[in-house]
């Protein structure tokens, strides 16, 4: 009998974590999230697991980096001001090729910015971020159910690969309370982490083991030269790109113009989608749902039937990029963000009506 | 429990120490190899090889983590601390976390997780390898450089324009959660086997879960100090130990 239940965003996200045996969380308080942090601090220790608040979110992100060290499944989250700290974690997290979950709660940017919805994150989480050329898995949830579903394949995808992974939403879906069939998923099996450490006990072979965030510049096994790790990493990206991509068509078909848009935007954009489509006009959606690895395939094929090509997120123009990219200059890439908001203020929004405005102008 | 050992002639390498990578790879009179061999030694005695976990910041100190024959952690500048507290709380408490860092990366850089790795009372040990520089950068200033000392950002010599050294033990020692702090130097034979009794103090600490452990070790720095190896033990007889004396400034069993 599985558990179906009304839950609020962050709150999903939590127990998607559970779902996936996350053994640690080490965070910070900031809006809009703080109902993550405080869920771990009262359910962690209940079920055996570890809590930790840190000092900052710098504090969290190498946490989360000695965590992740002993193998175990950890995570952290934040929003945008918070995201910024870990950086330089991540660029670490990244060489040391530690796996681990880290949510990101969106708000509008930058700076301190605003403590509501925004999409201004996008290229940071998606071209970090840190020095160094490194990638972060992010996936972008659109809804509750997402939330739950994400965090759980992030581990996966984290362990798998050995890479940080993002799961990306926004203070409206973390905000909002949707229904919620509580499955924990099973996402195949996973070698076992020889590499972990923890005391030299722990170790079948009786050798020790060493975790660096310098690989290449202090000579530790395998990579004992610089360009030997940059080989794993390249190899690593490409393995990611070529496997990890996922995305969602609403109506792509036939349509004559298509919006890209992820996260809560996809859903309001879905909805210009169905008025456009009762009033004749053929309007399709792609959804991507893996920002990185970004379906540039799935845009060049919209592209290449001629659709006209629609952005809509709720910033001054960061996906849009990629799109370009997907695009390849077969056609124009049109741009619909946040100076389109409802009104002024931090809790304005791009509606439905908005967007089908623009679809108008572009197909009529 | 560690058992005493009888007093072993030490000849050559402490088994857990790589001592040829490390003696090929820092400058001529450095202390960084000796604090190395007195951790190696230390670990040996106690009978920690297998539960210890050792983490490294950036700086000299770095290259440590890949010295001993067991698990290390290099991580980034200033942030031994914050791995140490979560692989200390992750694995339930179990592994023995000792970090080695500089006094940049455990002061300056590294204050807000030092301060609150003592403010959350971690069960970890803390030793701040202190040579009043920021070393492998070529010489600048850190938190520990002496009024008057000439470095490479302070050129004329430190005034207190830029402040005055940080005394860290005497610092923290007041704080609660602190078991042990203390401060040793390796300059000579006599204080090397004090300083390597401070460590094992600070360590079983840890084993017997009291608080935070805290070493600092006065460390030679010949090169940034343009000083020859031998005038560097006379400025840490002569001018370092008059700044930052040396003993135990907080010792306690128990914390209520």
């Amino acid at each position: 009998m599985v558990e179906r239940i009304l839950v609020q965003g962050n709150e999903a996200i939590c127990l998607g974590a559970a779902s996936a045996g996350c053994h640690a969380f080490f965070g910070y308080p900031i809006t809009p999230q703080n109902e993550i942090t405080e869920w771990f601090a009262r359910e962690l220790p209940k079920r055996g697991g570890v809590f930790v608040q840190s000092q900052s979110e710098t504090g969290s992100i190498n946490m989360l980096f000695g965590g992740a060290a002993t193998g175990r499944r950890v995570m952290t989250s934040t929003s945008s001001p918070g995201w910024s700290l870990m950086q330089e974690g991540f660029s670490c997290l990244a060489n040391a090729e530690l796996p681990c979950v880290v949510v990101l709660v969106q708000r509008a940017g930058p700076g301190q910015g605003t403590t509501r919805h925004g999409q201004t994150d996008y290229t940071s989480a998606t071209h970090g971020g840190g020095h160094g050329g490194y990638k972060n898995i992010v996936l972008a949830a659109a809804t509750v159910p997402e939330n739950y579903e994400f965090v759980q394949q992030a581990f996966h995808l984290a362990d798998k690969y050995r890479n940080p992974v993002i799961v990306l939403t926004d203070a409206i879906i973390g905000q909002m309370a949707e229904p919620l069939e509580l499955k924990a998923l099973d996402f195949g099996s996973l070698p076992p982490k020889d590499w972990a450490l923890g005391g030299k006990k722990r170790h079948a072979d009786g050798q020790r083991r060493i975790i660096s965030c310098g690989q290449g510049q202090v000579p530790i096994e395998p990579y004992t030269q610089y360009l030997y790790l940059m080989q794993e990493l390249d190899k690593k990206f490409k393995a990611i790109q070529a496997s990890e991509v996922k995305y969602e068509t609403y109506k792509t078909e036939d349509a004559e113009l298509a919006i890209v848009a992820y996260g809560s935007m996809a859903r309001v954009s879905k909805e210009a989608v169905n008025a456009a489509r009762e009033q004749g006009l053929k309007v399709g959606l792609l959804r991507p749902i893996t920002l990185w690895p970004f379906p540039l395939q799935a845009v060049k094929d919209l592209a290449s039937n001629g659709m006209k090509i629609l952005v809509v997120e709720d910033s001054l123009g960061q996906m849009v990029e990629d799109v370009k990219l997907g695009v390849e200059g077969k056609g124009p890439v049109h741009f619909l963000g946040m100076l389109a908001r409802h009104n002024p203020t931090d809790g304005g929004m791009i509606l439905p009506g908005r967007i089908l405005q623009e679809i108008k102008s572009l197909l009529l | 429990m560690v058992e005493t050992q009888e007093k072993i002639w030490v000849s050559g390498s402490p088994r857990l120490w790589f001592r040829h990578k490390s003696g090929a790879r820092q400058c001529p009179g450095c202390h960084h190899p000796i604090t190395e061999r007195l951790i190696a030694e230390v670990v040996d005695e106690m009978g920690l090889e297998n539960d210890i976990v050792l983490v490294t910041g950036i700086g000299c100190t770095s290259r440590a983590a890949g010295m001993f024959k067991f698990d290390a952690v290099l991580s980034a500048h200033g942030r031994p601390p914050d791995v140490a507290t979560a692989i200390k709380r992750t694995l339930d408490g179990e592994p023995i976390v000792l970090t080695l860092q500089g006094d940049g990366d455990c002061i300056s850089i590294g204050a807000g997780p030092f301060f609150n790795a003592v403010a959350r009372a971690e069960k970890i040990t803390v030793i701040m390898a202190n040579n009043a520089n920021y070393g492998t950068t070529g010489g600048q200033m850190a938190p520990t450089t002496l009024l008057g000392q000439i470095t490479s950002t302070t050129p004329e010599g430190r005034t207190p324009h830029f402040g005055y050294p940080m005394h860290v033990p005497e610092m923290i020692a007041p704080l609660k959660g602190v078991a042990y702090a203390a401060r040793g130097s390796v300059h000579t034979p006599a204080n090397y086997q004090r300083t390597k009794k401070y460590l094992k103090t600070a360590l079983q600490k840890q084993i017997d879960k009291v608080g935070f452990s805290f070493l600092e070790i006065l460390s030679a720095c010949p090169p940034d100090w343009h000083l020859n190896p031998v005038d560097s033990l006379k400025w840490i007889e002569d001018r370092m130990i008059p700044e930052f004396p040396l003993g135990e400034f907080k010792n306690v069993d128990k914390i209520e």
